[in-house]
């Protein structure tokens, strides 16, 4: 996958084939009786301002529809983000790079499936996919068991983090974001001091399959890592749920999200950062979901309050 | 228990709640939900039996239980019976003729709005082919008003939808400055923020005020962001203008959004308290679409498109400026394909419209259903055809903090273009003023004409070599 060519009409024309001028030059005709129609493109001055949004702004018209490459360049996009929803997942490389990250806090990669079967019925059966099948639950729930320091916690728990890797639906966004991101965050909670649960990858898993999972390993707080749907110019957004007491059955409410988590939207050090913040303050509150806001400031702003 | 026999064969339907589950046209989620008709006849004897089925049986029979829900409670406690009167012996099926007949004009079916519920409302379009949808809602007119008018027959306005992924200022308003070019922006500005971080929240809400006076834009803005965050913006003195919060059908529902009727009732408070309309004081902005009940697992074996129905009727309690069902954005599960985006977008406009919504649909699919532009310029049609009061306006249909796509601002000037729709009246006078349309509604910007407005500070840094700053008039442009 690679990024769109940029097919829109460019630049705006030059100052001297303003006003009345005809734009286009006219085609060398065969004929010298033929007729040459002035083009039916009109361009907007303002395309400088793509540079500040990957919105597809400043496409010009040909009356008041889409010129004929914006509406081609659409098409070829959307035919990418269709073919990456079914792009299969390349798991030995992901697993590799996972089980580096993780060798350093002596975890464990664990492999779970949802109860889905295949891709398709991913597509129509959310609720398969929100619940690990049994071998799954039973390979967590002793992980668990083994892993675990001396120390029980809070409300029966073992752990204060468990991380939860789902392909969701783009297997590209797990592929190229989810080692970035944990080579960031994972710092950050050895610095807490927290104690992990042995992180854990769910093939075809929904957001909710992170209750289950953090459920039987017995965390304080799950994290879940999740390839969001394949948008038109980002096909590889990973998006991050966090839920304090996981278990089957909470609904959104329950989480806090962190979206398009991609080098060119959120950068994943960036959301390793505000992870790490909502963590702190979930596990400080004893809650997560909409009751507990980021009000963290914004970078550059003053520490004051907004009047 | 409800039974009826075709030739040989016998059905029958536990409930009113299975009745109206087996009679809807088919769908993922019903599917999903396991209360779908299991056969194409099973379905229509579901359709048949309800077309048979009194109104009153609405009100003695609460799908959702009354004891429980407060939705429920909502609805039948607010019930008109006065307004209801002059259907209330007829069946679903005879609601359908009244509805097409020339008996129900504008000002007959705005009287009987608040007769029906939203469970009449949903019954009687499952016995309507997607023409009555349409021909039925294109009498209805529901006007609201904040600093411009919505919903006005001859009308279609846009919500100018500026979304950026990290919510850059420059970005987003790079996108403002494209959807005013292009005639956009008269139901709202509004920006569906990448977090629900108040700071971020706020500061959008004043890059939006300010470029709404920078230009004197007689239009109003939006954040949609959680209702407790705006009322915390609001408390810090943040320039609100509507309220949004996305509704269901359902308490337990709106439980999973994180809200209830009494906190909707304080955020409506919360923007009234400002007094910052000058058309009219309709200061909530609601956003449904079926499927939200049953991905909260709160659905009470009731099919999602009453569920969608009922949120509707959550809606009307706080006398909305704006009410947009976002149709086809969860996915295939609920909606699987263009057919069944197309029946669900329908469908909604014509429930909230005979509810006594100012209705507007998101035409929208997202890249893992199986629909594509095609589709989607069939839905659009048909809902112009059918009085839709507006829709969305997304830079090139690719909404990309949202990644789904939905209608652009093209797509907003091609219907208007071909059903002679104009913008909201006070937003139209603006844009001729301005210079970017002419009084007849046509573009009037030539081929690489400069801007005819001065760019917002934020964007004064941008290669301005072909946007002379300066510059008001689009001259000599035709």
């Amino acid at each position: 996958m690679t990024t769109r060519p940029d097919t829109r009409p460019d630049t705006p024309p030059s100052p001297v084939a303003r006003g009345n001028a005809p734009v286009a030059e006219p085609a060398a005709a065969s004929s010298p009786t033929a007729l040459t129609l002035p083009s039916a493109l009109t361009r907007d001055a303002w395309a400088a301002l793509r540079a500040h949004t990957d919105a597809r702004i400043a496409l010009g018209r040909a009356g008041v529809s889409l010129p004929t490459a914006a509406c081609l360049d659409f098409q070829l996009a959307h035919a990418r983000a269709r073919d990456a929803v079914h792009l299969p997942l390349a798991r030995e490389e992901l697993f590799a790079d996972l089980r580096v990250l993780f060798a350093e806090s002596g975890l464990p990669l664990l492999e779970a499936r949802s109860r889905v079967r295949d891709r398709q019925e991913y597509l129509v059966r959310p609720d398969l996919g929100r619940r690990l099948d049994d071998a799954s639950a039973a390979r967590l729930r002793e992980a668990a068991t083994n892993a675990a320091t001396a120390t029980p916690r809070a409300n029966d728990t073992l752990f204060d983090l468990a991380i939860v890797i789902a392909d969701g639906l783009s297997t590209a966004a797990i592929q190229r974001q989810a080692a970035p991101f944990l080579r960031a965050f994972l710092p950050l909670t050895a610095a807490r001091g927290l104690a992990l649960a042995p992180p854990c990858f769910v093939d075809m898993g929904r957001v909710a399959v992170g209750d289950e999972a953090g459920e039987c390993l017995k965390a304080r707080v799950v994290a879940v890592l999740i390839g969001e749907r394949p948008g038109l110019s980002s096909p590889d957004s990973m998006g991050i749920y966090m839920t304090y007491a996981p278990c089957v059955g909470l609904t959104d409410e329950r989480r806090n999200c962190i979206s398009n988590i991609r080098p060119e939207g959120f950068p994943p050090a960036q959301a390793a950062r505000t992870l790490d913040y909502l963590l702190g303050k979930a596990l400080a509150l004893g809650l997560s979901g909409v009751n507990l806001k980021d009000d963290q400031m914004l970078d550059g702003e003053a520490p004051t309050p907004i009047a | 228990m409800r039974t009826c026999t075709l030739g040989t064969r016998h059905f029958s339907f536990r409930s009113l709640a299975d009745l109206m589950a087996k009679a809807t046209p088919h769908r993922s989620g019903d599917v999903l939900a396991g209360i779908a008709a299991v056969s194409a006849e099973e379905r229509v004897a579901a359709q048949l039996l309800l077309a048979d089925t009194p109104l009153t049986a609405f009100l003695e029979e609460p799908l959702v239980p009354y004891e429980t829900d407060e939705v429920t409670r909502l609805v039948i406690d607010s019930h008109d019976a006065t307004a209801f009167a002059p259907v209330r012996h007829m069946t679903v099926g005879q609601l359908r003729e009244w509805l097409l007949s020339d008996l129900a004009d504008g000002a007959a079916l705005r009287a009987v709005a608040p007769g029906l519920t939203p469970e009449m409302a949903a019954a009687v379009s499952k016995v309507m082919r997607n023409q009555d949808l349409v021909l039925a809602a294109s009498k209805i007119h529901n006007v609201s008003a904040f600093r411009t008018t919505i919903g006005l027959p001859g009308r279609l306005a846009v919500r100018l939808q500026p979304n950026h992924p990290t919510d850059d200022p420059k970005g987003v308003l790079a996108s403002v400055i494209d959807g005013l070019a292009y005639g956009s922006g008269d139901a709202c500005i509004g920006i569906n923020p990448a977090t629900d971080n108040l700071h971020a929240v706020t500061r959008l809400l004043h890059i939006l005020d300010d470029v709404r006076t920078r230009y004197d834009i007689p239009t109003q803005s939006c954040v949609l962001t959680h209702v407790t965050t705006t009322i915390e913006a609001i408390a810090k003195g943040a320039p609100v203008d509507l309220v949004f919060q996305s509704i269901a059908g359902t308490q337990a529902a709106n439980a999973s959004f994180g809200v209830d009727l009494a906190m909707l009732a304080e955020g409506r408070a919360a923007a009234l308290s400002l007094a910052r309309g000058t058309r009219g004081d309709n200061v909530m902005y609601f956003e449904t679409g079926q499927g939200s009940a049953l991905s909260a697992n709160a659905h009470h074996g009731v099919d999602q498109q009453t569920l969608e129905a009922r949120a509707y009727g959550v809606a009307r309690a706080f006398s909305p400026f704006l009410v947009n069902t976002v149709v086809g954005f969860i996915g295939p599960e609920y909606l699987y394909d263009g057919k069944q985006i197309i029946r669900a977008g329908l469908e909604d406009n014509f429930c909230g419209k005979l509810l006594g919504l100012p209705m507007g649909v998101d035409v929208c699919y997202t890249n893992h259903v199986e629909a594509d532009q095609n589709d989607m310029d069939v839905l659009l049609t048909m809902l112009g055809v059918a009085g839709c009061a507006y829709i969305m306006g997304v830079p090139g249909a690719d909404d990309i903090m949202l990644n789904y796509q939905s209608t652009s601002f093209h797509d907003a000037l091609y219907l208007r273009r071909v059903l002679g729709l104009r913008p909201a009246p006070e937003f139209e006078k603006w844009l001729a003023s301005v210079g970017f349309f002419d009084a007849g509604m046509r573009p009037s910007l030539a081929d690489g004409a400069p801007l005819p407005l001065d760019l917002p500070p934020e964007l004064a840094d941008a290669d301005t070599t072909d946007i002379p700053p300066g510059s008001t008039s689009c001259g000599g442009a035709a």
